[in-house]
């Protein structure tokens, strides 16, 4: 069985899979639940000076009977009194000490208030701490949150505020509001942030009550934008985790955030660069449970890939990310449909059709109408393959021999031909 | 049948055994089920439909909350896509093709989808089709079962008065009185007719042309005619007895239970049923329902040759019908009291298959043993209604019967008359009769006014592709 335990600047955690700091980590009951469930470690609901909600707070996005794969909130920092979570921090850290705790901060734009919130929290003897300089909603608008990380100077001089002010580890957590995610990473690395962990929640409104014709979630008739989280957000994530885990600027360990609801999603970002995970909307979904098949899915599949330990895939695949201009334009990939798996849905042809090359013309086989891959107009895009419902049914077969590689890049750095003289 | 054996059972426990075998989706059911749907293009599902709905289109709309557009696609191609969601067998047709069946050996259930829908507006009475602007012309439709509702439909869409001589007390033909009461009621039937009615449509029932209204009448006061017959009477078993009091034809017993007056319905404690056809199915299962003891299903074949659809015949065996296979009635003998008393049987055996693979059944001679029952009900198959088709009506015939069609027009040998449904062919679905409606009114509009128009479904459309395969 692979070693599943990490060390994330000197956080110790028996497991990468952490929470987020989150509703699921509101209160010393809930995160010693979460770490009995199996949670190797977990992101307190971030401390501040206790704010005052509104009602509702929550809204999702569904396809088809999936519910929740988004999920946006306009929920605020801790409501709860700062020395009842500082007594509950360090009570939930005595009773786990092999667990590792962390606490998110967040309190106005003055030295002093950081430099005082970070001493108090060191003295709980928390891990670490991670400052939330991500979120996008409330907070925002009171010049803190995300506020904070999309102007990298400010995410540098607040770090720098928390360093003075604590030995422990400093963890930056990004806002994916942003342009481009380098900029702020540098200045937390420059401010001396220990590690960064993104993604925060993504600016979004959910949709509208097509009878109240007020958005989600309602409050008294109106709503506000809020931070879009769950699994739709996956993708977004696993581009700026592995932006950030290829940049030479930056090379500080990642906390990687961002629709994680299994250990396959997790498995990925560990590839693409974290080194540790966290989970929020999936246990909000189905409760700190979902921890222990993420657990046995990634020891399993470390066993089967010849991992003796987590930390062996961190980063793997970060090699394999590059720019386009990078990539070779002479590999040739075309669709093969295997007909004995076909059921004839035609889903690849319309798509074909209508939204590629229109090259998965029809056939007939034994009396029945069969789509076809025309290999010669094939341009190996992948859109059948991804919309086929019959697993293995639609292979992408490679036709070059990966002999003369060819990029955009040399293609455009190779001397114009010069004309034939006599 | 004044001295009937009537049930032993108690009303509540009949009205238990009488409630639907599919009933309505819940919202949350429907939701799941529109969603599992792949959403296929040229989707076999459509093709197999013979009023070729666009079923993934129907589908979708219930996925995403438009249940009036997804209502209006089902209508549109099927008048009588309400009575068609609860009585087509899906399993043959769509169900049958659906590419869910070959991916999970699972199929989309269609059937219970397109009811949800067309309940969605049947309940709240909200129509999806228009009549068209009156084009001045009128046409007399004979017979309010599916042919000639569907062909009404489409005439009132296209403008036409159209009047429906229907000689029952209550439109719908085999909807209203021939479906089996656990798979589909009157109500339905009846909203499904009054929405119809709606189009401007006017029925005229208990007028039977021939009788209280002459054909000729009919045909020289209206500019077509349309021939939604059906079939006449089940055909006799041709043996001593068939006269006794207790001996019924299977579409009378179906038709008395439409009314749920169950002790009406004349069932005893031992039902034979002669036959091994689909009606024979609804017979025997709903005298079950009805408390009879013993049902009997007589066939002179195996289950092998029973015409029977299995999903029928798995209907039946859930009901724990005795299935006595190569046995033919040759003789039903009255009790004391002048009834049905006994039913005397032979056994067959199969002959080898003929040149087209069928068999025959043969005899046994010696074999005679006798069944007591209280009850035999016919469900021997319909004959046709020759003698009205060609005197009355005087279309020609073919040598099976059926009114000789021109099979995209529906038009017969007289110009102005048309005619669909099981007249034609001789007995087949529902779903086949509103298709040869919608042909017929096409081939009606086309007759009168030398226009054509096509409606939705009228024809399988497949896509052709832009591209051609390039030559290796």
């Amino acid at each position: 069985m692979a070693d599943l335990s990490v060390d994330f600047v000197g956080i110790k955690s028996p497991n990468p899979f952490w929470l987020a700091s989150a509703p699921p980590t509101n209160m010393g009951s809930m995160v010693e639940r979460a770490f009995d469930a199996g949670w190797g470690g977990a992101v307190w609901k971030t401390l501040g000076e206790p704010i005052r909600n509104v009602c509702s707070r929550l809204a999702s996005i569904d396809t088809g009977p999936q519910r929740m794969i988004g999920l946006n909130n306009i929920e605020l920092i801790t409501d709860r009194p700062l020395e009842v979570n500082l007594r509950e921090i360090a009570e939930c850290k005595r009773k786990y000490p092999k667990h590792a705790l962390v606490v998110s901060l967040m309190v106005e734009s003055k030295r002093e208030a950081w430099h005082e919130i970070a001493k108090k929290v060191e003295g709980t003897g928390a891990d670490g701490v991670e400052l939330n300089f991500g979120c996008p909603h409330g907070m925002s608008e009171r010049g803190m949150g995300s506020a904070m990380g999309q102007v990298p100077d400010y995410t540098c001089m607040v770090t720098e505020w928390v360093k003075e002010a604590t030995r422990l580890p400093v963890i930056v957590k990004l806002t994916p509001n942003v342009t481009s995610i380098n900029p702020p990473a540098r200045a937390a690395v420059r401010g001396g942030a220990d590690a960064l962990s993104l993604i925060n929640t993504i600016n979004s409104v959910m949709g509208v009550d097509l009878d109240t014709l007020v958005p989600h979630p309602n409050v008294g008739g109106y709503a506000a934008h809020g931070g879009y989280c769950g699994p739709a957000v996956k993708p977004i994530a696993l581009n700026m985790v592995s932006e950030l885990a290829r940049d030479p600027e930056v090379g500080i360990p990642i906390s990687g955030i961002g629709g994680i609801s299994t250990w396959r999603d997790a498995a990925e970002f560990l590839l693409l660069g974290a080194s540790t995970v966290q989970v929020c909307t999936a246990v909000m979904h189905y409760g700190y449970r979902i921890v222990e098949d993420m657990i046995d899915g990634l020891s399993n599949y470390l066993d089967e890939k010849g991992f003796l330990s987590v930390r062996d895939i961190i980063g793997k695949s970060v090699p394999r990310v590059t720019d386009w201009g990078n990539l070779d334009l002479n590999y040739k990939t075309v669709a093969r449909i295997d007909h004995s798996l076909c059921i004839r849905c035609n889903l690849c042809h319309v798509a074909c059709e209508d939204g590629a090359h229109q090259c998965i013309p029809f056939t007939e086989i034994n009396g029945l109408r069969y789509p076809v891959v025309d290999e010669h107009e094939c341009v190996g895009c992948n859109l059948c393959s991804l919309v086929c419902p019959s697993p293995g049914c639609i292979s992408m077969v490679r036709l070059d021999d990966g002999t003369q590689p060819l990029t955009w890049r040399e293609l455009t750095s190779r001397p114009a031909p010069q004309p034939a003289t006599e | 049948m004044s001295t009937q054996p009537t049930t032993l059972i108690p009303p509540a426990q009949i009205e238990r055994n009488f409630r639907e075998i599919a009933p309505a989706l819940t919202e949350a059911e429907a939701l799941f089920e529109a969603n599992r749907c792949l959403f296929c293009f040229d989707a076999p599902c459509a093709v197999a439909c013979p009023t070729h709905i666009d079923v993934p289109a129907f589908i979708k709309k219930i996925a995403t909350g438009n249940m009036t557009g997804s209502a209006r696609v089902i209508f549109d191609a099927n008048p009588i896509g309400a009575t068609c969601a609860r009585v087509c067998p899906v399993e043959v047709l769509c169900e049958g093709a659906c590419v869910e069946k070959t991916l999970m050996q699972k199929p989309i259930e269609i059937g219970r989808l397109q009811r949800y829908a067309t309940d969605h507006v049947l309940s709240r009475g909200r129509d999806v089709l228009k009549a068209g602007a009156p084009n001045g012309k009128s046409v007399a439709v004979v017979g309010s079962g599916p042919a000639g509702l569907s062909c009404a439909t489409y005439l009132a869409r296209l403008g036409y008065g159209v009047t429906i001589y229907e000689r029952k007390p209550l439109a719908g033909g085999l909807d209203t009185y021939g479906m089996a009461e656990y798979k589909m009621t009157q109500r339905v039937s009846q909203e499904e007719v009054a929405q119809i009615a709606r189009l401007g449509v006017e029925i005229r029932t208990n007028t039977e042309v021939g009788g209280e209204v002459s054909f000729d009448e009919l045909a020289s006061k209206h500019d077509a005619v349309f021939l939604g017959v059906g079939l006449g009477a089940t055909r006799g078993l041709g043996i001593p007895g068939e006269e006794l009091e207790g001996v019924y034809d299977a579409l009378d017993f179906i038709e008395r239970i439409k009314s749920r007056d169950w002790a009406s319905v004349p069932v005893g404690r031992t039902v034979a049923v002669v036959g091994a056809g689909n009606t024979a199915v609804d017979a025997v299962t709903q005298a079950r329902r009805l408390g009879a003891e013993r049902v009997l299903m007589i066939y002179r074949r195996t289950a092998n040759e029973m015409p029977a659809y299995s999903y029928e015949f798995e209907l039946a065996k859930q009901d724990a019908v005795e299935f006595w296979w190569q046995t033919a009635p040759v003789a039903v003998l009255a009790n004391g009291g002048g009834r049905v008393g006994a039913l005397r049987c032979v056994r067959t055996e199969l002959t080898e298959p003929d040149a087209d693979g069928k068999r025959a059944a043969r005899v046994v001679e010696g074999s005679e043993f006798e069944i007591p029952v209280d009850v035999v009900i016919k469900a021997t198959g319909q004959g046709k209604m020759k003698e009205w088709l060609t005197k009355t009506a005087g279309v020609k015939i073919d040598g099976a019967g059926r009114v000789a069609v021109n099979a995209e027009t529906m038009q017969t040998s007289n110009a102005k008359i048309f005619a669909g449904g099981d007249c034609v062919n001789g007995g087949r679905e529902a779903v086949d009769a509103a298709q040869m409606g919608k042909l017929a009114a096409q081939g009606i509009h086309a007759e009168l006014t030398g226009e054509r128009v096509e409606f939705a479904g009228a024809r399988v459309i497949l896509h052709e592709s832009t591209g051609q395969i390039h030559a290796a």
